[in-house]
């Protein structure tokens, strides 16, 4: 499709001058079904996410009995019953180590977001939401927007070894991220350019210019490193070139309020406070396309929710905390487990609270939901559970629970590539590479 | 007995079981031998030439030292990156997310519109201004050549002033006003790779035919940013200039007036929060039932306690390194007056004081913010405070839990047959899987138990008494001040104090051609008393430390990304 640039409507009208602007609904918009369209005329963009909870599950309280759709649901996944037929749920699917020693909590969850195993946090590939973003994210403010809602200042959205994208620890400090300095109401009356914001642009093109002084002047690691400099510039010149547009309208957006000032902890109460903040304004950001790809982790991989007065955490509770006789499994770790997925129908119900198209934001969006092991205790890589929810704008189907009979999960990091519609048909490495879609999976 | 290749395979098994299986193994800290003078001509070594990203401090402080404490910086800066057990490693690693640019650019534009505001704008500025509406070339030229200058350690090329000159004026003739058009400059200075990271350059070495050393600007660079956490000052760069700085009385005299520049003292401060992990106060939450006392205060002010401790004995005394682990000075404010359980009479900010021998405590090792770092929320851990003593002061890394292991037994705090820390790790020493890692841990660990989670002296836990007993490395000792004076005679401390400073100051890991020199700076260390000041002179005089070796594809460095002590 061509690509249709707003910008060259707007030619002369820098300077200052102030002018409304109603952009017509082009028929280069439509498409058959008429149904990725929003009242604004504007094409609806399918967005992607990550969801990570730490720790993995109980087996026996979070798999289903039965595969395929009707499935009835464990225990420990009632919270989600809401959004049943709008998950594809996946058990039994493995990172593979092929002999890389398992450093607890970082080689599941990295090896399931790169295809390639680690025994560290030194990825050797991006991790698929950073591919993802490159694809979806380069017409949109922010690339991606990482948050960390335990308090702790974890990312596991990496573009290279040594390079995460940071999470936001703060609600407050993402609202003013997002909605603070630079945001433009998408449904403003009038639209002023800033001239600030034209020299500003220029200022940076300028800078990357120096590119390909400065690449002869390294070694081949450090070339990698400023190359993910020169990206972050034209990711920022993109930001300020976004400003000196009108912004496209979006239907049904109004401003999120500012969030008070919290106490940033691992106290489950407070997280849970957190973490509703922030998936309320990461879909508001989504809403107007500040962003299209979002990472959250709810909590760290080694989880370190804990409750008030305990002297213990849930991650070292998987460990230490016996087996309550009389139910079967450790009680505590069951607690954090059922408030984890608790979270989880937060975050879909902040996503689905958005109306879009004769939908809601949730529809336009792929969330893959996972965590970093199966069974906490041994750190057991093997059956990591995930989750699939939205529909990616029609492009994928969900109601249903399948079982990996020990598939590299490499399989689904594949399908949700594709269905984001990146041209990869072929990913990871060893026993994790793959070119098997899960063709369930995709519509 | 461990199996390495159960959990550890392909991943350096040697170096896991000898860390985990021999206690004592110091294979990598060079031996006294021979006299500095004799191989000072043999340790020239040097690694690669590095690209390094400012760290914060660094950022702050040469926007400080640029323009000025009162010039705000306001963007955000992302967690570091801690490779090998430093911050200043990962700089060389580190790369730049759009997130962190976002920030830079947030701090630069604020910067730069701070420095040109019409309050302060004179005091920038190379020339008078007369008339704002036309453009004043060579003023603007002058205004990009002297910051350009201090902002990338280097003068600017004739193509990059240019550059910025032009930039300049294209922003004067949008905005019709030529401190408006500066400000641009001035922001794409603040936000070009040159400013935020330390590009190294290297240069045949004409003293050393066929080998290689840093050129003069990326000297001074190194220089200034390891004795003062900023930019080279306009002195440093006239004498990186003039190449003087290869005259080894002009770079002795660099070096003192660095020293003796407060910046120095602020620099010593960035490396012991470095060395000490104190990135982690970051993160660090207690849980206020169990602890009360905590708060954002008491975190503050004991990262603040420590840091005046080791200034005040390292630099205020000239003491002896290794007595930072027996020392009882007790630099107090109110708050921590609290958790100490000490009067402190100053209302308001800092006291110094002494801790009573009744206190238990002695050392850096005993005060809170180690305590309260290495533990968990909710209760305290022998087994980290023993593993960060390993790898904080003795520079030996001690590898991770088998993935599958059985830790039942330990969390039960209720359990009345197991009321202290102690009981509950019964299991640690009595399974071999476990025992042969946790010798390495917990006997250190448990000597600081008269500690709790927060740091809070205690004698009984659970109503029964504490056994504080435990051993370092076949020495025997009782509680914190027995494992102080232990650390205090062990002869790991100081080398690892040396290795860590050595880091630290170049950016990476030890190159292996560099291990004599490392043996020299041991030696220079030990005669001067383990005087910190005398070990980083000695080091930021000789040439070993600008020495480079360009090649980056094929250079050896050992143990690229393990702990010192690894790769023995």
């Amino acid at each position: 499709m061509k690509r249709y640039h707003r910008r060259s409507v707007l030619k002369g009208l820098l300077n200052g001058a102030a002018v409304g602007v109603a952009l017509p609904v082009l028929d280069l918009f439509l498409d058959d079904n008429g149904k990725a369209f929003a009242a604004t005329g504007q094409r609806i963009p399918v967005r992607f996410g990550t969801w990570i909870w730490g720790c993995g599950h109980i087996p026996e309280r979070w798999i289903p009995t039965t595969t395929g759709t009707g499935y009835a649901l464990p225990a420990d996944l009632e919270p989600i019953a809401p959004y049943r037929d709008r998950i594809a749920l996946f058990s039994g699917f493995d990172v593979k180590l092929d002999g890389v020693p398992n450093k607890p909590h970082i080689t599941g969850c990295l090896g399931l977001r790169t295809g390639i195993p680690v025994p560290n946090d030194r990825v050797q590939a991006p991790t698929f939401d950073v591919l993802i973003s490159d694809a979806i994210g380069r017409d949109t403010r922010f690339r991606s927007l990482e948050v960390s809602t335990s308090g702790i200042q974890r990312s596991y959205s990496f573009r290279a070894a040594g390079s995460p994208n940071p999470s936001e620890v703060s609600p407050l400090a993402l609202y003013q991220r997002i909605f603070g300095a630079g945001f433009q109401d998408p449904n403003a009356a009038t639209f002023t350019p800033d001239p600030d914001t034209m020299v500003h642009k220029s200022v940076l093109s300028a800078v990357a210019d120096e590119r390909r002084r400065l690449m002869r002047e390294v070694g081949a690691d450090d070339r990698r490193r400023l190359d993910e400099y020169f990206t972050s510039i034209r990711q920022l010149e993109n930001q300020l070139a976004l400003q000196l547009e009108p912004p496209a309208p979006v239907e049904n957006f109004t401003m999120p309020a500012q969030p008070p000032e919290l106490e940033l902890d691992s106290e489950m109460d407070n997280v849970l406070v957190t973490h509703k903040l922030m998936a309320e304004l990461l879909a508001k950001a989504l809403q107007c396309n500040q962003t299209h790809v979002i990472n959250v982790l709810l909590s760290d991989t080694t989880s370190n929710l804990r409750r008030r007065g305990s002297t213990t955490t849930h991650h070292t509770l998987t460990h230490e905390e016996p087996v309550n006789p009389a139910l079967g499994y450790q009680e505590q770790v069951g607690w954090f487990a059922t408030q984890s997925m608790l979270a989880w129908r937060d975050f879909l119900d902040a996503l689905d609270a958005i109306p879009e198209g004769d939908g809601t934001l949730l529809d336009n969006c792929l969330i893959l939901a996972h965590s970093d092991c199966s069974i906490a205790k041994s750190h057991a890589v093997e059956g990591i559970p995930a989750m699939v929810a939205g529909n990616a704008g029609g492009r994928i189907r969900t109601g249903f629970h399948m079982a990996g009979g020990a598939d590299p999960i490499s399989r689904l990091g594949l399908t949700v590539q594709q269905a984001m519609g990146l041209p990869v048909e072929r990913w990871g490495t060893n026993s994790m590479e793959t070119n098997r879609s899960i063709t369930e999976l995709l519509a | 007995m461990i199996n390495a290749s159960q959990h550890n395979a392909p991943c350096r098994p040697f170096v896991r079981v000898l860390a985990c299986v021999a206690t004592l193994l110091f294979t990598s800290i060079p031996q006294a031998s021979g006299t500095a003078q004799a191989v000072a001509e043999e340790v020239q070594a040097g690694g690669p030439p590095l690209v390094r990203r400012l760290t914060e401090h660094q950022y702050r402080t040469t926007i400080e030292d640029i323009f000025g404490a009162d010039i705000a910086v306001v963007g955000r800066f992302e967690r570091a990156l801690r490779s090998d057990g430093l911050l200043a490693v990962g700089t060389s690693e580190a790369g730049l997310s759009a997130f962190a640019i976002e920030q830079y650019n947030i701090s630069a534009r604020s910067i730069a519109a701070e420095v040109l505001s019409a309050s302060r704008r004179d005091g920038f500025l190379p020339c008078k201004v007369e008339d704002a509406r036309t453009f004043n070339t060579a003023c603007a030229r002058e205004f990009v050549a002297d910051y350009g200058l201090r902002l990338f350690r280097r003068p600017l090329s004739d193509a990059e002033e240019a550059v910025y000159v032009s930039l300049a004026e294209n922003a004067h003739a949008t905005l019709g006003d030529f401190y408006r058009g500066l400000e641009f400059a001035l922001t794409g200075l603040l936000v070009a790779p040159d400013f935020l990271l330390r590009v190294e350059h290297a240069v045949p070495d004409s003293a050393r035919p066929g080998r290689h050393r840093l050129d003069d600007y990326s000297s001074a660079t190194r220089l200034s940013y390891f004795l003062t956490g900023a930019a080279p000052d306009t002195e440093l760069l006239a004498a990186a200039g003039a190449g003087r700085l290869r005259e080894a009385a002009e770079l002795e005299k660099q070096v003192d007036r660095l020293m003796a520049s407060p910046r120095f003292e602020s620099t010593v401060r960035d490396f012991f929060a470095d060395m000490l992990h104190f990135d982690l106060f970051a993160d660090l939450a207690k849980d206020a039932v169990i602890y009360p006392a905590f708060n954002s205060d008491v975190a503050a002010d004991a990262r603040e306690q420590t840091l005046r401790t080791v200034t005040h004995h390292l630099l205020d005394n000239n003491g002896d390194y290794r007595d930072l682990f027996t020392t009882r000075a007790a630099p107090l404010t109110r708050s921590l007056g609290m958790v100490y359980q000490l009067p402190v009479a100053a209302r308001h900010g800092w006291a110094m004081s002494e801790f009573p021998a009744s206190s238990g405590r002695a050392g850096i090792q005993s005060q809170v913010s180690f305590l309260a770092l290495h533990s968990h929320p909710g209760r305290s851990s022998p087994t980290l405070r023993g593993r960060a003593i390993r790898e904080i002061f003795l520079c030996q890394h001690v590898p991770d839990p088998p993935a599958d292991v059985d830790f039942t037994g330990i969390n039960d705090t209720a359990n009345p047959d197991r009321p202290t820390a102690r009981d509950r790790l019964e299991i640690h020493r009595t399974q071999p899987i476990c025992a042969a890692c946790h010798t390495l841990m917990d006997p250190i660990g448990l000597t600081l138990e008269n500690f709790d989670g927060l740091g809070i002296y205690r004698t009984r836990e659970n109503n029964m008494p504490i056994d504080v007993s435990g051993a370092l490395d076949g020495r025997e000792f009782n509680a914190a001040t027995g494992l102080g004076q232990a650390l205090h005679d062990h002869p790991q401390t100081t080398a690892c104090l040396v290795d860590k400073l050595y880091r630290y100051g170049v950016g990476r890991n030890v190159a292996s051609a560099e291990q004599d020199y490392l043996q020299q700076l041991n030696e220079v260390f030990s005669a001067s008393g383990y005087q910190l000041p005398a070990l980083v002179r000695h080091l930021a005089t000789s040439p070993g430390f600008y020495a480079v070796t360009p090649n980056t594809q094929n250079l050896e460095i050992t143990a690229a990304h393990t702990a010192p002590g690894d790769d023995s």
